[in-house]
């Protein structure tokens, strides 16, 4: 556990204080998200965490222990950090960049090299890649590489200073998400820092919003962020649309889903239209049991008498209920009928509408 | 040379052949004068330059001092330290050491400047002292600016070792001197050739393997991404 207490930091020169009177704690296995604009002091936060930058007053515990009461470079051989730049030596190959740490410890080498190539599987790395040079790799390898030799000597804490800030948003996606894999494996302490609120809402157990000053304007899970900011300037540096943000963190098994314009085998025609008038749409879906057979349009239903026998056509997109709302809202818009059919696997579970989802994003 | 007699040889092919343990003996002592030189102005100038690095207010008047240094004429530097220290390889050495300072510290200290500070962040962000990571990151890093350095303070080196003639020292110089006092002699313009083409091939091929050496201890900077 980290433990911030009335951490203020005054730069020399300065009366403002760049962090002030900072009270934050961050829980095992969990990852917090500083995130504010520029001058919140978010990164002069994370640097005094491993001592990069000395607070002018309050106190900074690790496990109960003052960071204070330790040599640095003891305190830092513990602790994980990336940067945005991400400093790997370029004179060094990815395998021995990668083995930093553990040299710095005086591992010996067999062990290392264990050590370099698991990392190197961790994070996705091919084992031809250990002998290049950073010089060789494109940006998101080099980040990999940060990040294995980041986590080289095995930190339960992890200190991550934009560490996506330099890559194109293709990768920065790519990379946000195999940091949560590795997170969800390696339950490590991480603490992050970012000016990117979506980075923060998607990545962050807790988002800490910081002002100008170093000032904590809220801490609390993103879900919580979105649906009840604590002050005008939470809810304007989420931004308008954070009602539409909330739904990527809002899965389809949390909510209540409606069975839809569906009916057995062997409904007789007129009762099955009666059903589509009923959610407004041009086709129905003909369900057995929990067995989704396919849907067909009212088109299809002319000249016959009960809906057995017609062609049904498969549903392409399957929402599984691990979705998110904001993948539930893009698959039922791109359905031309705003409903989307929610499967676990093959059981067929309910239908979502549009007109559901914009309940959750008003609520 | 132009007043030279059209029957007398411009080259004395017959004395080098005579005389070619005395360009040996006169080529390996240019070598020795040079290395030291160079040698122990190296170490003075990582000394000094770590001062500077350290104390950044101390790098002004660093490299005014030696700066003053470099502009003394080299004739009358010497013609200074003859009557403290005489006729020595000492005086000869103190010369040559003064003038390589200049060069050196500048090139050791913008190599290690030019080390990216993203690079020191993480490492001291890992955990490296600050020796461990003078020696093993910065040093490095700075080798292709220092190398640079060390090559113009090796071929200036080896042409001011000549001068040291006039001390009595000079390696090389000592037969371009010789051949001076026997000027308009085949003898006398034979030294100043072989004096002085040895020298050349000497700065030529000091450089070459400085050269070579840099390569070999940067293989990362000759790889690029692909």
């Amino acid at each position: 556990m980290i433990e911030l207490t009335e951490v203020t930091k005054r730069f020399g020169g300065t009366t403002a204080p760049a962090v002030d009177r900072l009270t934050l704690t961050v829980a095992d296995g969990e990852v917090v998200v500083l995130v504010g604009p520029s001058g919140c002091g978010k990164t002069t936060t994370l640097k005094m965490i491993n001592r990069l930058i000395e607070p002018t007053s309050g106190t900074i515990s690790i496990d109960g222990v003052d960071v204070t009461g330790l040599e640095p470079h003891e305190l830092r051989r513990g602790i994980g950090y990336v940067i945005q730049q991400i400093g790997l030596f370029p004179h060094r190959t990815v395998r021995e960049n990668i083995a930093t740490v553990p040299r710095l410890l005086g591992w010996d080498r067999a062990r290392i090299e264990r050590r370099v190539r698991e990392l190197a599987e961790t994070t996705d790395l091919g084992d031809d890649m250990l002998d290049r040079y950073p010089s060789e790799l494109s940006g998101g390898q080099r980040q990999r590489v940060g990040v294995a030799r980041a986590l080289a000597a095995d930190p339960p804490i992890l200190l991550m200073d934009e560490p996506f800030g330099a890559v194109d948003p293709i990768v920065r996606a790519k990379l946000q998400d195999e940091l949560l894999e590795l997170q969800r494996r390696l339950r490590k302490t991480i603490v992050l820092v970012t000016h990117d609120i979506d980075e923060a809402i998607k990545l962050g157990d807790r988002v800490a919003i910081l002002s100008v000053g170093g000032h904590l304007e809220q801490y609390a899970p993103p879900e919580e962020l979105l649906r009840a900011p604590a002050n005008d300037f939470v809810a304007d540096f989420l931004g308008s649309d954070r009602g539409i943000k909330r739904l990527s963190l809002i899965r389809i098994a949390d909510i209540d889903l409606e069975p839809g314009p569906v009916v057995p085998p062997g409904t007789d025609v007129d009762r099955a239209r009666a059903v589509m008038a009923g959610y407004d749409t041009d086709w129905v879906a003909v369900v057995d049991g929990d067995r989704m057979l396919g849907w067909v349009t009212n088109d299809g239903l002319d000249g016959r008498s009960t809906i057995d026998g017609v062609d049904l056509e498969p549903f392409v997109t399957r929402l599984t209920p691990n979705n998110t709302l904001e993948e539930a809202l893009d698959a039922a818009i791109s359905s031309h009928t705003a409903i989307a059919a929610v499967f676990d696997g093959e059981r067929f579970l309910g239908m979502i509408t549009v007109e559901r989802i914009s309940r959750e994003i008003v609520r | 040379m132009i007043a030279q007699a059209a029957d007398q040889p411009f080259v004395r092919w017959d004395w080098i052949v005579d005389h070619v343990d005395d360009i040996w003996a006169a080529t390996w002592e240019h070598i020795v004068l040079t290395a030291i030189a160079v040698g122990v102005g190296f170490v003075i100038s990582l000394a000094l330059s770590m001062l500077a690095l350290r104390h950044r207010r101390a790098y002004g008047p660093i490299t005014w001092v030696t700066g003053i240094l470099y502009t003394i004429p080299s004739l009358a530097l010497f013609a200074f330290l003859v009557p403290i220290t005489g006729l020595t390889t000492l005086t000869a050495e103190i010369g040559l050491v003064s003038y390589t300072l200049l060069i050196l510290i500048r090139n050791i200290v913008a190599g290690i400047d030019g080390v990216p500070a993203s690079v020191r962040e993480s490492a001291v962000g890992m955990g490296y002292t600050r020796r461990r990571l003078f020696l093993e990151i910065e040093l490095p890093l700075a080798l292709p600016v220092i190398v640079a350095g060390i090559r113009i303070a090796a071929v200036t080196t080896i042409g001011l070792v000549t001068i040291t003639a006039l001390i009595g020292k000079g390696g090389l110089g000592f037969l371009i001197l010789r051949g001076l006092n026997l000027f308009y002699s085949p003898v006398g313009t034979t030294q100043i050739v072989v004096g002085t083409v040895m020298s050349v091939i000497l700065a030529v091929a000091v450089d070459l393997s400085l050269v070579g050496a840099e390569r070999a201890m940067t293989p990362w900077s000759r790889r690029r991404s692909r």
